[in-house]
């Protein structure tokens, strides 16, 4: 019986004395957590994409109350109203969302870039590209198979007639099509810019010309007509500056290819020819 | 001197807790998918067993046997134990807050870690003072740290290898080869004895 008393005075004990330690740790040596992270944290989407630059949603949530500096803009996915609710938190001014999309830049449909060979294997571009670059002649394009349609967490991306295209409305500025795509011819931009390069080749006008109709040829016609001097020829590419492009629409018009075209709020308008 | 040392490599090498007497299973398979994690792992574990053996002994030997009331062993070192790991947790985030960011994470897994009850109650049922017991929880530490270390290596060969067949993909794969880890370390049976005695 004395044994069953003193077990259970013991452990009553025992557990008083453990109890006590941890709350008189918890009170001398707690490391207070900023209040206003639990707060940003909820505004955020949680998705922890890495747009914003930082280690996901925490990273980020984190950096803002680190450096008060930082703007609260940089979620992509959140658009305008988590940079409001983040600025309203940290008692600062909103700033609207730079929101990016995604751009093919590559017209080289079915119709425009020759087949070498008829590719019968693993239907990914991944596979494809590993053997000899894909099937199409232009070793610079859209291979077509769609891996950047599968990667994408918003089904905005659809392959017709053989080239990818991403509709605007749909995407939100993550970024993973561009690291999908084996030919790296996804590139992120503001969605202001209106006027968009659709290729990616570096060959020479005549090689182009070779592979594909609707390619660049690296005329020089466009950086002559841009009345801003917005377009330059890098590697035989037409390439523009979008800090000085207007979208006044000149260089569209005077392309010989038609691969400068405007783009439409739905995705890529694509021009008659 | 002599016997400290036998202690020290044979809790290492012939009765590794992980390896031989199958204790702290979950760590071992869980957090050894990376060397960095693994070693992490490894060294908290280490200095929990060891701090948690120089708490734990004196209570066997001043309370519970004085008392006679050695049956209440297992839940008092529980108790023990827990409150221990939470308290290194609470010093740690307070004054070593590099240290506490690489364990951290380990830390609450230890809490629950059998292979550190086992070392306090293995240390009381072998008889050893508390120096020993002391040097006895630091050899099964680092026998932890080096198991986790070696089937980390083991597992970053076998993670992303596609000739293993589809059946035995992840955790079959994992436990056969912890298993053949385990059996390689019943090779050290006998050496102990065969150096020291």
């Amino acid at each position: 019986m004395t044994a069953i008393i003193f077990a259970a005075i013991l452990a009553i004990v025992l557990g008083l004395i453990c109890a006590i330690v941890l709350v008189l740790a918890d009170k001398f040596m707690k490391v207070p957590v900023d209040e206003r992270f639990p707060k940003i944290r909820e505004c955020l989407p949680g998705a922890n994409c890495g747009a914003c630059g930082y280690t996901g949603c925490d990273g980020y949530a984190q950096a803002l109350i680190d450096n008060p500096d930082l703007k609260t803009n940089l979620c992509v996915p959140g658009g305008d109203g988590t940079a409001k609710a983040i600025a309203d938190v940290l008692g600062k001014e909103a700033e609207d969302v730079i929101e990016m999309v995604a751009v093919v830049k590559c017209d080289g449909n079915c119709s425009a870039v020759k087949q070498r060979f008829e590719y019968k294997g693993v239907k990914t571009c991944e596979a494809a590209n590993m053997f000899y670059g894909g099937a199409g002649t232009c070793s610079f394009g859209c291979i077509g198979l769609g891996d950047c349609a599968r990667a994408c967490p918003q089904d905005a991306i659809c392959v017709e007639n053989g080239v990818a295209y991403v509709n605007s409305e749909l995407c939100i500025g993550c970024g993973i099509c561009a690291k999908a795509c084996p030919h790296h011819i996804i590139e992120l931009m503001p969605d202001v810019n209106r006027t968009l390069v659709l290729c990616s080749s570096h060959d020479k006008g005549a090689v182009v010309r070779k592979f594909c109709t609707n390619g660049c040829i690296a005329c020089g016609k466009c950086t002559k007509t841009c009345p801003n001097g917005a377009i330059t020829l890098v590697n035989n590419l037409a390439t523009i500056d979008y800090e000085k492009c207007t979208n006044c629409g000149a260089c569209r018009d005077a392309c010989p290819v038609h691969c400068i075209v405007e783009k439409d709020i739905s995705g890529i308008h694509r021009i008659a020819k | 001197m002599k016997t400290l040392i036998i202690i020290l490599m044979s809790s290492i090498l012939v009765n590794n807790y992980t390896l031989s007497k199958f204790l702290g299973i979950c760590p071992f398979l869980g957090v050894s998918k990376k060397t960095d994690q693994a070693t992490g792992m490894g060294i908290a574990v280490t200095a929990v067993m060891v701090v948690a053996t120089a708490v734990t002994w004196p209570i066997q030997t001043y309370v519970l046997d004085t008392l006679g009331i050695g049956f209440l062993q297992t839940i008092v070192f529980i108790l023990v134990i827990a409150t221990l790991v939470q308290f290194v947790e609470i010093v740690l985030k307070k004054y070593i807050p590099t240290l506490h960011k690489s364990l951290g994470v380990y830390l609450p897994l230890i809490t629950t870690n059998c292979a550190v009850l086992g070392v306090t109650i293995n240390n009381i049922s072998d008889g050893y003072n508390f120096i020993e017991s002391i040097f006895s929880a630091l050899g099964c530490g680092l026998g932890f740290l080096l198991a986790m270390v070696l089937f980390a290596g083991v597992r970053s060969v076998l993670e992303g290898n596609n000739k293993i067949p589809k059946r035995l993909q992840g955790l079959p794969i994992t436990l056969i080869a912890a298993s053949i880890v385990s059996l390689s370390f019943m090779g050290f049976g006998g050496i102990i004895e065969n150096l020291f005695g």
